[in-house]
């Protein structure tokens, strides 16, 4: 198959990119199908609103009930949606291009299984102090974890097998406690931490967008820039080095990115599942390895799939408000099974 | 990658007899150690005494079918693990991987929520079948297409398919909240209150399986080499990958079975093996079935120790309002306690890359 290149070269910046032209249609293709899942989802629930008036009302122009609904309740709830899905991806595709395994992810490594700690810990033991203090919660588990894991699998630099498995044995240790703190727990603050742990999007308000967004807007771009080391890493450790790759710096900024975007992630939805794993396998097999296009697709599947999971936990077993996390795994699952089936026959 | 401490076969006989001499004194431990303390004669003549004491009561009916399973259960998921990332070529798969536990848990969940089954013994063949309904799915699954089963399609099917029915088994949780406090326990994976009939049913598969699991073992270590590789020497890898499914489907479902999903043994166990024999499968499937079941026995008796009556963990947990337990902590969260510093101790010894 041959392949047609966009080449764009600033003048004045070191900036160059080759962008494939297929990767450019998926990625617009799939803005596209993001956007209109988000209209459409702001519009749909107990009070359906039509596209065109979410469109005015978004831009400050609509009639002051449907307003008062989108802003204060559909809006940031939809935001955040899209958020944790495009940073889960995000940092799941760095982990695997760094691991070189496909099984990476923030899910696997401990990060979402320390976080859980913290969260569960928090609802079933301190929860008089009030849910407000739960996404910090989460992110001091999330932080604390990727700090251990980081450190345990130092041993004159980090070998990323080392530390996936490091990460996969905090994993598992994590895991044990949470189910320790849930037999523990009186039976509704279990069924609490179940649903947190299911990964929800539900409590959302502008103060959770406030929460993630700066982390947002500081690192998805700074993965961007550093996805051209991606790159390099991802043929091993020692062709990275000839090609004059710092492997060790870049590695760490790298990790310390994707654990960043997971962590907060994580502190506001809880673990929704699949997401840091599928969307990157997704974006391959949709667009090749190339990570100057992977992370942006991988994002976009991300954003998509909380979105679309979000919208039917919501209005599809109305008046039942599900986590969102049930959902994502049951729409990319066969996705990923058949992109999986058609790749092998090509 | 992987440094191996026992270089030789007569070094590897004799440390093969020293874990079946850890594994003999770990069975023994299992039937004395415990809340009821019991002395030594009575342990010899539990099963001889034709009116038996309270203590000897216990042996018979408590602790040996416990260590039983504890040594049968963990044996087979070690074999099964070793087995998995030999096939999936990934030192991070275990059964888990195969979509196996998932399957399980969520048609024991099912099963628990809307036919209202709740005995433990209902459990072992609802959860055998589930499990073997997601393995043949991975498997299928990852045979799809043109080169048939390769180990990076196994991995995303069953990754997938694993996700896939956890979160069904969450929504199962979510809505239907009574279930929760029925199945938690079995869900963390627990060997307590199992009766020996539970283990006597799924044996024969376990016995069968782990022969095949000795038979595979050469045909293993030549596909280990690669698939043209092993092709080229003759073999029909199509066949050797199928029985591994095969016998991976009869050891994890039957672990799960009998005592719900434990985790990390199945991952932890192949890799103590790895560093002690190198990377020759006839000689890691009998050490993982020794390590195997010595773990999980070890595990096993710290469960009971961890939360027993007065025990520092229990005051401090009481102190912060949680609810007294009366029965003992799942062993799967002990194999997760233990089991996770030894493997990063193994992970950073061993990959020096």
């Amino acid at each position: 198959m041959r392949k047609k290149h966009l080449a764009i070269r600033l003048k004045s910046l070191p900036v160059s990119l080759l962008i494939d032209l297929r990767a450019l249609i998926i990625m617009v293709l799939l803005a596209l199908l993001g956007l209109s899942v988000f209209v459409y989802s702001i519009g749909s629930g107990e009070m359906t609103i039509a596209p065109w008036n979410v469109l005015t009302a978004l831009i400050g122009q609509g009639s002051p009930a449907d307003e008062m609904v989108i802003q204060t309740l559909r809006l940031p709830r939809a935001l955040v949606a899209l958020f944790v899905g495009a940073s889960m991806a995000v940092a799941g595709s760095i982990l695997q291009g760094i691991m070189r395994n496909p099984l990476a992810s923030p899910d696997i490594i401990g990060i979402t299984g320390g976080a859980s700690v913290t969260a569960v810990a928090f609802l079933t033991l301190f929860s008089d102090w009030g849910a407000r203090w739960l996404p910090a919660a989460a992110f001091v588990g999330g932080s604390i974890t990727a700090l251990l894991i980081y450190a345990l699998a130092w041993k004159k630099g980090v070998s990323p097998l080392r530390l996936v498995l490091i990460g996969i044995g905090i994993n598992s240790a994590a895991n044990g406690l949470t189910t320790l703190l849930l037999i523990l727990s009186p039976i509704y603050a279990t069924s609490q931490a179940m649903a947190w742990l299911a990964g929800s999007v539900y409590a959302s308000s502008w103060e959770t967008v406030w929460t993630i967004l700066p982390w947002f807007i500081v690192l998805v771009p700074l993965a961007m820039i550093l996805s051209r080391q991606l790159n390099a890493q991802q043929m091993g450790e020692a062709i990275a080095t000839q090609l004059g790759t710092s492997v060790q710096k870049q590695r760490f900024l790298l990790i310390l990115v994707s654990i960043a975007l997971a962590t907060s992630a994580v502190a506001v939805s809880g673990p929704i599942g699949f997401i840091g794993l599928m969307s990157p396998h997704i974006a391959r097999l949709l667009t090749g390895p190339s990570f100057g296009q992977l992370l942006p697709v991988s994002g976009l599947i991300g954003a998509c799939l909380v979105l679309v999971a979000d919208l039917i936990a919501r209005t599809a077993f109305s008046p039942l408000d599900l986590p969102a996390g049930l959902f994502t795994a049951v729409l990319g699952a066969p996705f990923l099974i058949y992109l999986l089936y058609s790749h092998g026959r090509t | 990658m992987f440094q191996r401490i026992l270089p030789n076969t007569m070094t590897r006989s004799i440390g093969l007899l020293i874990s079946c001499a850890v594994l003999v004194f770990c069975l023994i431990g299992s039937i004395k150690l415990g809340l009821t303390k019991i002395d030594w004669n009575a342990m010899l003549h539990a099963y001889g005494t034709a009116n038996p004491s309270e203590e000897q009561l216990v042996i018979r009916t408590t602790r040996v079918p416990r260590a039983l399973i504890a040594l049968c259960v963990g044996a087979s998921l070690a074999i099964s693990g070793a087995l998995m990332q030999a096939l999936t070529r990934n030192p991070l798969a275990s059964p888990t991987i195969f979509g196996i536990n998932a399957g399980a848990a969520f048609f024991v969940v099912l099963a628990a929520s809307y036919l209202s089954a709740s005995s433990y013994h209902t459990f072992t063949w609802i959860a055998f079948f589930g499990a073997a309904v997601s393995g043949s799915i991975v498997y299928a699954l990852s045979s799809l297409g043109r080169g048939g089963l390769t180990p990076l399609k196994l991995t995303l099917a069953g990754a997938a398919i694993t996700a896939f029915f956890h979160t069904l088994t969450q929504g199962v949780l979510v809505t239907e909240e009574s279930t929760l406090d029925e199945v938690l326990y079995w869900l963390s994976g627990s060997i307590v209150g199992r009766k020996l009939e539970m283990l006597t049913d799924i044996l024969p598969f376990f016995i069968t399986a782990w022969l095949v699991a000795l038979i595979l073992a050469r045909p293993i270590n030549t596909l280990t080499m690669g698939e043209h590789i092993a092709r080229g020497l003759g073999q029909k890898t199509g066949w050797v990958k199928l029985l591994a499914a095969l016998v991976i489907i009869f050891l994890a479902g039957g672990s799960v079975a009998v005592a719900g999903p434990i985790g990390l043994v199945g991952l932890v166990v192949p890799h103590i093996a790895r560093t002690l024999v190198g990377s020759d499968f006839r000689w890691i499937i009998p050490y993982c079935a020794v390590l195997g079941g010595s773990f999980l026995l070890l595990a096993d008796i710290g469960a009971r120790y961890l939360i027993m009556p007065g025990s520092p963990l229990v005051d401090l947990l009481s102190g912060l309002g949680a609810r007294t337990l009366s029965d003992e902590v799942p062993v799967g969260v002990i194999t997760a306690l233990i089991g996770a510093p030894f493997f990063i101790y193994i992970a950073r010894r061993s990959i020096t890359e």
